[in-house]
This record gives C-alpha cells, sequence and structure tokens, in this order.
C-alpha cells in the first residue's frame, strides 16, 4: 500500500469547499437573477403597454377608415412619446417613423453606440417587427415581443386600430400602430444584477477556498507532523514525540501516538539493556575464565608430551585433558572476540597486501597448499586488516576441507573496487533450510556434527570481520554441487581513526 | 647473555596458577626460570638476576605492568615480552609504547611464548662488514653499535634488529608483513602495530625530529625504509 500523499486530502477539502460553494451561490444567486429579471422585464412591458393603450385611446375616434400617409403619420405622431420610435401601418403604407430626441440627461458627445438604445437612432423598420407579431396585432389583439435587433434588446408593441360602428360593434380598420422601445436600461440593470451576482458569488468562492486552505492546514499540519514523527520512529528515533496542540481529535491521536511511542522506547530500552547485559555477562564470564585457563593452557604441552610415559588410564585421561583444554581455549578466544564485535571495540590495522599472497600464506601457514586448488590473479592488492583476512580465509578454507568434498579451491576475482574471494568445495552443499542460519552463533547443521569440529562461532567471527572491512560474507549452494562461500570486501576500507601510515 | 643455551626468565604474574603453570612450563623448555608476584619485585630480581627476557603480566595489583616497563626500560635493553589478559587493544598499544618488545594474549599456548622468546633472544648475526655511514649515522655491524654524531645510541634488541634489516638495503621498501616475518619471527599475520611502535621508539632513538624522520621513513600504504639520507 503506499501512503496517499497530504495533497490528496487537501485537494480533496479544497474540492468540497468550492462545491459547496459555488452549489449555494448558483441557486441562491441564480435564483435570485431570474426572478429579479423577470420582475423587471415584465414591469418594463407592461408599464409600456399600459401606456400605448392610454394613448391610443386619446386617438379615437379615426377621422378616415381608410388613411393616407398624411393620416398615418399623424396616427404616429400622436403615438409619439419621448420613449420610443412609432410607426403606424396601413396595409403596405406605412407613416415616416416618429422617433423621439434624445433623453434630457444624455450627453450629445456620446459615441452613436451608447446612445442607440436611448432611442432617436433607432428606426423602426417594418422589416424588423416580426411577422408573428404582425399576424397577432392583423387578429385584433394587442400584442408585443422581444426581439434583438442590431445587437439590443427592443420591445415591439403592435395595436391594431379598430372602427367603433355605432352600434356598438366593433370592426378593425387595418391601421396598426407599432411602438419600439428599447429594452437598453433595463438590460443594464439586469447586467448589474448579473454582475453583482457573479461578483458576490466569486467573493464568496475566494472566501470558501481561503476557508478550506486554512482548515486543510490546520486538519493537514498536525497529519504530516505525524506522518514525520511516525517515520522517524520507524527509522530507530525512539525518542521523537509531537506537540499536542488543543484537545480536538488530531490531538487525541497526537497523545495516543506520543504514548505508543513512550511505550516502545520503554520497551526497546529494556530489550536493549537485557541484551547488553547478557552479552556483558558472556563477556566477562570469557574474561573470568581466563585466568585458571591461562594455567591450564600453560601445562597442558606438559602433560600431552608425558602423556606417553604415563601408564593407562593416565596416559589417555591426560591426553584428553590436553586436547579439551585446548578446545576450551579456542572457545574462549572466540566468545572475547565476538563480545569485542558486539561492544564496537574490534577495530581495523590497515594495511596494504597483495590478496594473492595472504591467501597462500593463510594456506601455506596452516599446511594446506597442498590440498586447495588456487586461482590468484597476481597483482590485485587490496587495503585490508591482513590477520582478520586470515581469520576468515581460515574458517572457510577449514570448514570446506572438513565438511565438504574434495577438490576444495579458491578463487580470486578483482574489479576496481572490490576484491572478491570464492571459497568452494564439491561437496552435497548446504541443506536450503540450514543456508540463512550458517552464520549464526552456535548454529549447528545437524545434531550429528560433532562440538569438537569447532566452537561453533567460526563463521560467525568470519562475517563480523568481513562486516568489519564494510565488506560481506555470503553463502550459496553452486549449481553443479558443494558451498561455494563469497567473501567480498572493499579494496579501500574505510580507515576511521586514520589507522597505520 | 645466554649461557650454555639455558636463558635466565624473569617472569612477573600475580595469579599464583598461571604463575605455576608457566613457571612449569617454560622450565621444561630448558629456561631458568624466575617467578615473582608483583611489579616491585620483579624491578628488584632484575638487578639482582640480570635477566635474558622478562615475561610480563600487564594486569599486576600495586604498580601496574605498564609502569614496570618503563622502569625495566630505563634500566637497560633487556627484551620483554607482555602478557595481556584482555582482547584489549589499547593494553597492547600502551604496552608498546612502554617500550615492550612483543606480545602473547592470554590463555598463554607455552609453545607461541617459547617461540616469542627464542625470536626475541635469537643472536644478532654479527657480519665482517665495515663500518657502515649514513648521513650522521655510523652503523657498525660487527660490533653491534649504533652512534650518532659519533655519541652511541642505546638500542634494545628489538630496535636494533629493525634498524639492521631496514639498513641492509637503503632505499628498499619492507612491508610490516616482512618485518613481522623478518624481525619478530611472527609469520605472515602477525600485529603490524609491533612494527608501527617500535618504528616509533627507533625514531624517538635515531632521528632529529621524530615527526621528519630521515633514516626511518613510512612509505604510505606499504610500510617502511631506510633513508635514502
Amino acid at each position: 500500500m503506499t501512503p496517499r500523499p497530504s495533497l490528496g486530502l487537501r485537494a480533496r477539502l479544497l474540492f468540497a469547499f468550492a462545491l459547496l460553494c459555488v452549489v449555494t451561490a448558483a441557486v441562491v444567486s441564480g435564483g435570485m437573477y431570474v426572478q429579479a429579471r423577470v420582475d423587471i422585464l415584465q414591469r418594463a412591458q407592461d408599464a409600456a403597454v399600459q401606456q400605448m393603450r392610454t394613448r391610443l385611446e386619446a386617438l379615437f375616434p379615426l377621422r378616415s377608415a381608410t388613411p393616407g400617409p398624411a393620416e398615418l403619420g399623424e396616427i404616429a405622431a400622436g403615438m409619439a412619446d419621448g420613449n420610443g420610435a412609432v410607426v403606424a401601418v396601413y396595409h403596405d403604407m406605412r407613416s415616416p417613423v416618429r422617433v423621439p430626441g434624445p433623453p434630457p440627461g444624455e450627453q450629445p458627445g456620446q459615441p452613436p453606440e451608447q446612445r442607440r438604445p436611448g432611442g432617436n437612432a433607432l428606426d423602426l423598420d417594418p422589416a424588423v417587427i416580426p411577422k408573428g407579431l404582425r399576424r397577432e396585432v392583423a387578429g385584433g389583439v394587442i400584442a408585443w415581443q422581444r426581439v434583438l435587433w442590431q445587437g439590443w434588446p427592443i420591445l415591439i408593441i403592435g395595436a391594431p386600430l379598430v372602427i367603433a360602428e355605432r352600434d356598438g360593434t366593433t370592426r378593425l380598420s387595418g391601421i396598426e400602430v407599432y411602438t419600439a422601445r428599447s429594452l437598453a436600461p433595463e438590460q443594464h440593470s439586469i447586467a448589474q444584477l448579473a454582475a453583482s451576482a457573479w461578483l458576490t458569488g466569486g467573493a464568496a468562492l475566494a472566501f470558501a477556498v481561503a476557508l478550506a486552505l486554512l482548515a486543510t492546514r490546520g486538519v493537514l499540519r498536525p497529519v504530516r507532523e505525524l506522518g514525520r514523527a511516525a517515520r522517524l520512529l520507524g527509522e530507530g528515533e525512539l525518542r521523537t514525540r509531537i506537540a499536542v496542540r488543543g484537545s480536538d481529535e488530531l490531538a487525541d491521536v497526537a497523545h495516543t501516538f506520543n504514548n505508543t511511542a513512550a511505550q516502545l522506547e520503554r520497551h526497546v530500552t529494556q530489550l536493549r539493556e537485557m541484551e547488553a547485559d547478557s552479552r556483558r555477562f558472556v563477556a566477562d564470564v570469557s574474561h573470568e575464565l581466563r585466568t585458571p585457563l591461562a594455567a591450564l593452557a600453560a601445562v597442558a604441552d606438559v602433560l600431552d608430551e608425558e602423556a606417553a610415559r604415563l601408564p593407562e588410564p593416565a596416559g589417555r585421561a591426560a591426553r584428553l585433558v590436553s586436547q579439551e583444554t585446548l578446545n576450551l581455549t579456542g572457545l574462549v578466544n572466540d566468545l572475547i572476540e565476538i563480545s569485542r564485535f558486539d561492544s564496537g571495540v574490534a577495530a581495523l590495522a590497515l594495511n596494504e597486501v597483495d590478496v594473492a599472497e595472504l591467501v597462500r600464506a593463510t594456506l601455506r601457514a596452516r599446511g594446506w597448499t597442498e590440498q586447495v586448488h588456487t586461482e590468484l590473479p597476481p597483482e590485485v592488492t587490496a587495503r585490508l586488516d591482513p590477520r582478520r583476512v586470515d581469520v576468515i580465509l581460515a574458517n572457510l578454507v577449514g570448514n570446506a576441507l572438513r565438511h565438504g568434498e574434495p577438490p576444495v579451491s579458491v578463487r580470486l576475482g578483482a574489479d576496481p573496487d572490490w576484491i572478491a574471494v570464492e571459497v568452494r568445495d564439491h561437496g552435497p552443499g548446504l541443506d536450503e533450510a540450514v543456508l540463512p542460519h550458517v552464520f549464526d552463533r552456535f548454529y549447528k547443521a545437524s545434531a550429528a556434527r560433532a562440538r569438537s569440529e569447532g566452537s561453533g562461532l567460526g563463521l560467525a567471527i568470519a562475517r563480523e570481520n568481513a562486516r568489519l572491512h564494510r565488506g560481506d560474507l555470503t553463502v550459496a549452494n553452486a549449481p553443479g554441487g558443494g558451498a561455494v562461500f563469497t567473501l567480498r570486501l572493499p579494496r579501500r576500507a574505510s580507515d576511521p581513526d586514520g589507522g597505520p601510515e | 647473555m645466554i649461557l650454555g643455551g639455558v636463558s635466565r626468565v624473569l617472569l612477573i604474574e600475580d595469579d599464583a596458577a598461571v604463575r605455576e603453570g608457566l613457571e612449569l612450563a617454560l622450565t621444561r623448555h630448558g629456561h631458568r626460570v624466575r617467578a615473582v608476584e608483583s611489579g616491585e619485585q620483579g624491578l628488584d630480581r632484575l638487578r639482582a638476576d640480570l635477566p635474558d627476557v622478562v615475561v610480563l603480566d600487564l594486569m599486576l595489583p600495586g604498580m601496574d605492568g605498564f609502569e614496570v616497563c618503563r622502569r625495566i626500560r630505563a634500566a637497560g635493553d633487556v627484551p620483554i615480552i607482555m602478557l595481556t589478559a584482555r582482547g584489549d587493544d589499547m593494553d597492547v598499544v600502551a604496552g608498546l609504547e612502554a617500550g615492550a618488545d612483543d606480545y602473547v594474549v592470554k590463555p598463554v599456548q607455552p609453545r607461541v611464548l617459547e617461540a616469542r622468546i627464542r625470536a626475541v633472544l635469537r643472536r644478532i648475526g654479527r657480519d665482517q662488514a665495515e663500518l657502515e655511514r649514513h648521513a650522521e649515522l655510523t652503523i657498525d655491524r660487527a660490533g653491534l653499535v649504533v652512534a650518532k654524531g659519533g655519541v652511541p645510541v642505546s638500542l634494545a634488541p628489538t630496535e636494533l634488529r629493525l634498524l639492521l634489516e631496514l639498513s641492509a638495503t637503503p632505499g628498499r621498501v619492507h612491508s610490516r608483513q616482512q618485518l613481522l616475518e623478518s624481525v619478530w619471527e611472527h609469520g605472515y599475520f602477525g600485529d603490524s602495530r609491533l612494527v608501527d611502535a617500535c618504528v616509533q621508539r627507533l625514531r624517538a632513538k635515531i632521528e632529529d625530529d621524530s615527526a621528519a624522520p630521515v633514516y626511518v621513513q613510512t612509505v604510505r600504504g606499504f610500510g617502511y625504509r631506510f633513508g635514502p639520507v
């Protein structure tokens, strides 16, 4: 499981806040906008229609049922007010368009685009009047329609003039009057309304985002702190604690974390103390054993040499004591060596050595030269502690000779930074279950393996020696059979103390 | 020095069992052993017995082994072999600095101790060579006398052997391993700190400035060489 980055939480919180805000703003502002828009237009329409009615009534009675252009012009003039263009239409005849003068508030210097909605340039061409509207008006009703003309909204109201007969009935005169009224002021109001709605919505959104950021920071900072502290704890910084702020759920988590860390620290400290105690105990015991062993070892040789002259069973007893004294000495020496690794006092005495010569010296010193096949390229030098590398090699070759089958081979390889020494035998190899444990202390591959074959610490010490060089010692089974131990050492082992020059 | 192949060993060891065991073993190897239990007694016997070699335990009650070592060294050039009970590197280094020639770690195998004693007591072969001069230093391989500016320099046996070994081939680099084999007879895997400590003591005696040596020079990463002067 990969940890979700903290950005995810932040993004989600921001998104939720923004969405909430946008929806609320849209519903509230949008609702209000639509309502207000309808109201404004309705009121403007109603007022215009009402006004037209009033003026129409003032025109009656008509002088002629079949008016000429002059009469149509009079009708139009009578209908004209200050607000819009008027045209009177009778079949194909039309009056000149009556346009109002500029409204009092308007400046003459303004560009025509701005003046046009004011009305004076509004030319009410009958072509602008929608056909549907004309049909309706021809049908005898007052009708109106909003149209977009030259990019400007206008309200066109059409009214038929009727002729009242003496019997009280009316018939259509065929004269229609159309007035066009600019809706620019209304549109302006609506646009303002929309702008303010957008502005309010935007401000609310910005506010919401700011609020969300604050909230996420409030949540994320403790979360991030917790994450960092947990990571430190995992890396072994057991004294890591986090500051508890406030008393919310996050503070509870922080509190729990701190308690857990404290307990963990206590347990680990206890375990470490116990481990240190037991290691110290081993070290102390080993040291205490040294003095009596020193006396025993001093006389073991004497006993061994005299054994031949002693009558049985005293002779055998003497040899046994001598042999076991030697074994015990080896064991105690190994215990002391390993406790020095544990306590960190083991140090490297580095020297530039010819590795092939070192391997040959190891074999020569133990009389193994004839038994071991070697592949040792010349002129491989490395900066090593020869005594420690000798301990490793002696252990590996000794094990191979004792437990494996001949031929035992030692092969040296090198690259610019590392040397690798492979010690291989041709026996059955090691059980796969045993492989991970061969470097464990006192690990015995099989119960049958005799105790006298070594202290049980040899490979553990060998690996500690390799690691002291910042190298490593590994084991595997060769494809063709037999165990292969590979010692890898850096050619320039780091030398913290400066070492011998 | 060594009379009829029998060497006189002064053993200073506080633990009675170890002392008795080592006395037994060394006596069997043909040495005449004087075993004492404290540094003070050891220094007394040193003057009275004139031993050929001192085997000195570092862990002593009263005057400790390092102090005893310094006093023995101040009194003369008798070889000193330390017994270190602890696997503590600091002990070894401090002991070598105090003037010890070699050391063995307890529990001691008598064979190992015997080999060390033989090595430090080995007669230095006297050549019939002429007097060698290396700048201020004169080395008389026949008389085994080293003088600096005409004044004889008192060298401990190991220091003398190291100087003779190095100066036999001026300019040639000797690795620590080679020196351990030729001077200490330790075999390939001896403790190279023996060489370093001995070089330090030798420099203190023959160089004008130990920090800027002329005669015994360090070849970093490889070892030491004599000169060229």
